[in-house]
């Protein structure tokens, strides 16, 4: 992600268009208000929700504060299972210790699981330069690979089409990747799911190296945990002869017991199912070490930093580590629902986006600086995450960042950073506000010659206030201040 | 009783009807009402645009206006929300920078003293029928800050639904933001007003006369919006219709 989209516009200029594509605001709306209601019955369901939240809070919390140890166990119990760990500070390392691997292998071609981590260091992309294919066998993953497309949404990247439109990225694009779509092929789900699975078969079959992420790892017994509902990712973590994981630190947990929280907690949030159709866990190479055929004879894992351990040095910022990557709250965020998730600039769209790409990233470029202020700090991210990050808090405490500068941890260094360019006429107002603000007498000599002025207020404004009258009228201004009424009609206040 | 009324900027600039509203309200209700002169802003829109340093001298203010009132009233879920939640988080920052316990000790005294109208209403005086009579058809829009902030629930819903003559009709999508959201309004101008656009479509639909909030800055917006529409929709501030009677109907 990161090259092309920091070349974003920032927020509300990307928003603009969005809102103002009907299809696409029809698409968004009726997919996520039909997984939000759902949610809301999955979560009802569970009379302990709360204490499910709180304890899974509790566990990443845990887990954040040692993270380094609970790392270094895992690695350890990786290894005593006959699996490679490789450790990569940042997208690029990453990058190329995955393609050295499959290079080593002599293939040309991968399958791929769902992955926000290999989408977050843009892997198929760096493949496709070492001149190897990354196929993904989501199908909504899928969608967006034939389409050319970027992903809108973490969980059902395709979330931004429908399916006609998918119909037609299939008739056109899969005769140029596979397997081709059959000529007559309809928008019927089910027609489309069929068409996708055949095309995949084929991949499958013939893929020798795959590459995933994962949910969770245990540090204690070292086993990857992989949550899904089409069984696809299954095929590619079993059938290929090497598996390459790339997963980001922070998503050890320290025993197989804390699974129990997120196993009930993740496909409620997610698809809001009681539970997910397949869940595939493994230990290294497993017993058999692959001797028998059976499973990979490989195993791999890139255990990826890239900005988590900067991340973990903010007191504030830190609790977004601690998403396991459900999507609830983009499915209730309002801003998401108008702005789309391209918008967002990032793989990672909506509430949980408006925090983690700021912080992952730095606030450097214009996407970035304005990510922060791209919410109405509603809090409905906050009321359905099912590890209790307070996003509004975080999306406060980073618009601090941007309009003041202040401390941040950058490649492991304390820094101050300025604020970000633009803020420099907002900085001055602010404070001629809170001046006036802080002198009841001033407050009151400007209310008094507002009221004056009042019969001049204008319907539209220039400069900055047009943002406002452009769509609103301006609140008419009253006569009298309710303090000039007080003392009209109670005497001077005490 | 006697409270402190906070009246909030934006109402005593802009909506003193509301302000006038509370006052006639509680004491219609047997409280007396003081207005501490030196009140002014609780700081929020600096703080949630990010200016939490700006935000501490109206944080020091606001706590020294207050000081000594058992209980202070807003007619805001948003105002009422930022000294109750944001202000210890002020406190506990400036702390953790080294700067002394004066703005710790500013917010930790003054936020529980502090009450959004509602809950005043009905967990203080214990009253849901208030004496209200508003023969108006009415939609409640619950604000996001009162709403998930505070956790009013239904208190206005059931402070409105005991008014005299007034038919509450339900708003579908009723939780949903309306898409002010303080500087948002003109930092995101687009995905505001789609918002908004999309709240008084549902509010029209209802077939009320009335919408009603409990925070006028959300009200500024959508009635902004109504009336650029030219709606028929007419918006109100809870206390309003709270104090409305029958000799006094709201102006
Ligand atoms: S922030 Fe919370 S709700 Fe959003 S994706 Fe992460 S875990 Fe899910």
């Amino acid at each position: 992600m990161t090259r092309t989209d920091l070349g974003m516009p920032a927020f509300p200029e990307a928003a603009r268009e969005a809102v103002r594509d009907g299809v696409l605001r029809a698409n968004l709306r009726h997919a996520t208000h039909t997984i939000r209601d759902k949610r809301a019955r999955a979560v009802a369901e569970l009379a302990d929700w709360d204490r499910l939240r709180a304890a899974g809070k509790a566990v990443k919390d845990h887990t954040l504060r040692h993270l380094d140890r609970h790392l270094l166990r895992l690695e350890a119990a990786v290894t005593a299972a006959g699996g490679t760990v490789h450790w990569a500070v940042d997208a690029d390392e990453a990058n190329r210790i995955v393609t050295e691997l499959v290079r080593a292998t002599g293939e040309r071609e991968v399958v791929k699981v769902k992955s926000m981590a290999t989408q977050e260091i843009g892997l198929n992309e760096a493949l496709e330069a070492a001149g190897i294919a990354a196929y993904e066998t989501d199908l909504a993953e899928l969608i967006v690979q034939l389409g050319r497309d970027r992903p809108s949404h973490i969980l059902v990247p395709a979330i931004h089409r429908n399916r006609a439109e998918i119909r037609d990225i299939f008739r056109a694009e899969m005769g140029r990747w596979g397997r081709p779509a059959p000529d007559a092929l309809g928008d019927d789900p089910r027609e489309l799911a069929e068409a996708a699975r055949l095309h995949l078969r084929e991949k499958f079959l013939r893929a020798k190296v795959a590459v995933s992420g994962a949910n969770f790892m245990v540090a204690e017994t070292g086993t990857m945990v992989v949550l899904e509902s089409e069984g696809n990712g299954r095929m590619c973590l079993t059938l290929p002869e090497t598996l390459i994981s790339v997963v980001g630190i922070e998503k050890v947990v320290p025993t197989f017991r804390d699974l129990e929280i997120f196993l009930q907690t993740l496909p409620r949030s997610s698809t809001a199912e009681r539970m997910n159709p397949y869940t595939t866990m493994w230990t290294g190479l497993g017993p058999s070490r692959g001797a028998d055929g059976d499973g990979p004879s490989a195993f791999h894992l890139v255990l990826l930093d890239n900005g988590r351990t900067d991340t973990l040095a903010d007191e504030t910022g830190r609790q977004a580590l601690r998403c396991i990557r459900c999507s609830a709250c983009l499915n209730v965020c309002p801003v998401y629902e108008r702005a789309g998730g391209h918008a967002y600039g990032s793989v990672y769209p909506g509430p949980i986006g408006a925090v983690l790409s700021p912080q992952l990233r730095g606030t450097g470029s214009a996407i970035d600086a304005s990510l922060p202020y791209a919410s109405t700090l509603c809090g409905a991210c906050y009321d359905v995450c099912p590890v209790a990050i307070d996003i509004p808090e975080i999306l406060v405490h980073l618009r601090e960042r941007v309009a003041q500068g202040g401390p941040v941890t950058r490649h492991g260094i304390r820094v101050r950073i300025r604020p970000a360019h633009g803020h420099t006429a907002e900085r001055a107002a602010v404070r001629a506000a809170r001046l006036l603000l802080d002198r009841p007498g001033a407050l009151r000599a400007g209310e008094r010659l507002l009221a004056r002025a009042r019969r001049l207020t204008p319907r539209r404004l220039p400069g900055p206030g047009r943002a406002w009258t452009d769509t609103r009228e301006l609140p008419s201004v009253p006569a009298e201040s309710f303090r000039d009424w007080w003392t009209r009609e109670r005497g001077t206040p005490q | 009783m006697r409270v402190a009324l906070f009246v909030t900027c934006v109402n005593d600039a802009l909506y003193p009807q509301t302000g006038i509203a509370v006052v006639r309200l509680l004491e219609r209700l047997g409280v007396a009402v003081d207005f501490p002169a030196a009140q002014s802003c609780c700081g929020q829109p600096l703080y949630n645009t990010g200016y939490r340093h700006e935000t501490e001298p109206l944080l020091l203010r606001t706590a020294a206006a207050f000081a000594g009132h058992a209980y202070v009233v807003t007619p805001s879920g948003s105002c009422a929300a930022m000294i109750r939640e944001h202000y210890p988080r002020i406190g506990r920052k400036a702390e953790r920078e080294g700067r002394g316990t004066d703005l710790a000790d500013a917010a930790t005294s003054l936020a529980p003293r502090v009450y959004e109208l509602t809950e005043f209403l009905v967990d203080v005086l214990g009253v849901t029928d208030v004496g209200a009579y508003f023969p108006h058809t009415v939609t409640y829009h619950p604000s996001c800050h009162g709403l998930r902030g505070l956790g009013l629930g239904d208190r206005p819903r059931r402070l409105l639904a005991a008014v005299k003559g007034l038919d509450l009709v339900e708003l579908s999508g009723a939780q949903e933001c309306c898409g002010f959201g303080g500087t948002f309004a003109v930092k995101n101008p687009d995905v505001s007003a789609a918002m908004g656009t999309d709240k008084i479509a549902s509010a029209a639909g209802t077939g009320a006369e009335v919408l009603c909030a409990a925070d006028n800055s959300c009200l500024a917006h959508l009635g902004g919006l109504l009336r650029r529409a030219d709606s028929p929709l007419r918006t109100l501030h809870l206390a309003e219709i709270l104090a409305s009677t029958e000799e006094e109907p709201p102006t």
